[in-house]
């Protein structure tokens, strides 16, 4: 049955006032955060809809992340909806309790400004934090701006707690270039997004007497969470959780599609958002909101008569491996972008992956990585000119000169 | 219709906050926006700028601006202290608070081309409001020197964001800064 597009107000809203507002029309039950940077505007917000009575959430004013991850944790094992947002160092000292979250199965939301990691000291966008992260069992989407971020917010939600996945999933928007500019954001009335969301759905699982109880702590019906484990069925346990990230991807593209009918906004297929591609023969690929500033590059190459498209990956766990692949089977040359750098590695890490990726791929694309923003820098359209540039340079040639390169550095 | 807006303030004078009302006001006008500063250690007094982008369309781009269709200059000490005119195209349009003529501030400046509108903002703010805050006079001033947004819209913005008796006030600096603006 297709839905009637739900009436839409305009908001002028930054990008950590979006995760705020889809967080309170989501019905969460329990918000842990710790309120120093360099967590963000995300849980101010939050905590003056607590005090003005305008949700009725529990909000955990805690002395770290790493106990801000532990109190959502512990709260979500008790079948509630949970959130926190965090970034930069905050992520990093909740590294251990990522894994504990997921491990447990337990769909905590969390939101991540994506900031640089000390030192030096820098509060700006590169996506280290959550790179670092990237195997700790988490979904991750990369949103491109402000009504992204909302919309994603909502969605995740549905991915986390959907009783096939009960994966925790992480929101990742770019530091002050989404999350300290106001955009116009279209949002949905309070009662859709509580209808889209619905309550938590508890799966059913054999407890220690072979008796089929909710997944959940609960003293009528006890179950054990996140007990010694060892070689007898960990190894089991962690197939599981890749069992349901695979399980993940097909989840993703339909709860993307199911909010799609209601907003009329799609984000591509909700793991990719390909641009231009259709008939490209050099591409860009990358994450977050340089997307954005990508696209009206491509818009002017496309006046000019060059086959040029972008692929933005905004699920980057699990990764959508057949996606990039399908989408990218016309595309002979492929600059990839990375917003992080794994030190002496050979490239960034989303290059490792997209190469690794289309090794395969009957056409055997010529693939050069670029490493460039990191703590900040701009990234602006004369840069990623010169990306395209290059692009065509290897298109011709077929040969790609040096593999690895940084952009927007002095050296 | 696609402009980009510099605004030149120092801490504590509104800045952003007149990059904000800006973009909100446009939102009125069912425009695309996008508000944001550059953020460095945030001191009071220290130059600092902010940023607006205004279209009929939704608004992909997400880097830096470069070249500003409008640069506003809220404090007129700021004319020497940083570079208010960088990246401003031929048929940019320059915005100063300041006693001074346009003709003086081209003068000063050692600037040709361009447009260049001026308003004795301080003394009008503190003549109304009692506080040299420049901002909402900055904007009755733009939304004169060009148009992009209506100064309706920006009275709407401002009495959405203030307390009754401060919006009052500040709509009487946007109509008088409209007014009394000067160019040449």
């Amino acid at each position: 049955m297709k839905m009637a597009i739900a009436k839409q107000e305009v908001r002028a809203l930054s990008g950590d006032e979006a995760v705020a507002y889809a967080v309170k029309q989501s019905d969460v039950d329990v918000v842990a955060a710790y309120p120093i940077t360099p967590q963000t505007i995300i849980v101010e917000r939050f905590s003056e809809y607590v005090h003005n009575g305008e949700v009725d959430t529990e909000f955990i004013c805690v002395e770290s992340e790493h106990s801000a991850l532990t109190a959502c944790l512990a709260a979500s094992a008790t079948g509630v909806r949970t959130f926190t947002a965090s970034g930069s160092a905050g992520l990093a000292l909740m590294h251990e309790i990522l894994y504990v979250t997921s491990g447990c199965r337990a769909p905590v939301v969390m939101a991540i400004v994506n900031r640089a990691l000390s030192a030096p000291i820098n509060i700006h966008c590169d996506h280290a934090d959550s790179m670092v992260e990237r195997d700790a069992g988490w979904i991750q989407i990369y949103v491109e701006n402000s009504q992204e971020t909302y919309d994603s917010v909502i969605q995740a939600f549905r991915i986390a707690e959907d009783p096939d996945i009960l994966l925790p999933t992480m929101v990742m928007l770019d530091a002050f270039v989404i999350s300290h500019t106001l955009e116009s954001v279209k949002v949905l009335p309070d009662d859709i997004v509580r209808k889209f969301v619905g309550t938590r759905q508890i799966p059913l699982v054999k407890n220690h007497e072979g008796k089929l109880v909710p997944f959940k702590l609960d003293p009528e019906n006890p179950v054990t969470m996140g007990p010694l484990d060892l070689y007898d069925y960990y190894f089991e346990h962690k197939r599981q959780q890749e069992d349901a990230m695979q399980r993940a991807s097909q989840k993703i593209k339909q709860i993307h599609d199911e909010y799609g009918e209601i907003t009329g906004r799609r984000y591509g297929n909700g793991l990719i958002n390909p641009y231009r591609l259709e008939d490209a023969e050099i591409a860009a690929i990358c994450l977050g909101s340089t997307a954005g500033t990508a696209k009206t590059v491509v818009d002017q190459l496309r006046a000019k008569g060059v086959k040029a498209g972008l692929l933005r990956l905004r699920a980057y766990r699990p990764f959508p491996a057949q996606d990039v692949t399908k989408v990218l089977e016309n595309v002979k040359a492929i600059a990839v972008m990375d917003r992080s750098h794994s030190f002496g590695a050979y490239g960034g890490p989303v290059f490792h992956e997209v190469r690794h990726t289309l090794y395969d791929a009957a056409t055997h694309p010529q693939i050069v990585n670029y490493v460039y923003g990191l703590g900040g820098r701009d990234m602006p359209q004369t840069l990623i000119h010169e990306i395209y540039k290059e692009l065509q340079k290897i298109l011709e040639t077929k040969r790609v000169k040096k593999p690895v390169r940084f952009i927007g550095v002095r050296e | 219709m696609f402009q980009e807006v510099r605004w030149h303030g120092r801490g504590g004078q509104g800045a952003w906050t007149a990059s904000e009302l800006f973009a909100k006001a446009a939102v009125h006008e069912g425009k695309y926006i996008q508000s944001f500063p550059e953020f460095g250690p945030e001191r009071m007094g220290a130059p600092l700028r902010a940023f607006t982008r205004i279209s009929d369309k939704p608004i992909n781009l997400h880097c830096a601006i470069y070249t500003p269709n409008v640069a506003v200059v809220l404090d007129p000490t700021l004319l020497k202290a940083v570079p208010v005119t960088e990246g401003l195209p031929e048929d940019g349009i320059l915005v100063v608070n300041t006693r001074e003529s346009p003709a003086e501030v081209r003068k000063q400046l050692n600037l040709t081309g361009r447009k260049v509108w001026t308003i004795p903002a301080t003394d009008i703010a503190v003549k109304i409001i009692g506080k040299p805050i420049t901002n909402t006079a900055m904007l009755g001033t733009v939304a004169r020197a060009v148009s992009i947004v209506s100064l309706e819209s920006i009275e709407k913005a401002i009495k959405e964001r203030f307390p009754l008796k401060i919006a009052e006030k500040n709509v009487q600096v946007i109509k008088i800064a409209y007014k009394e603006a000067k160019s040449e």
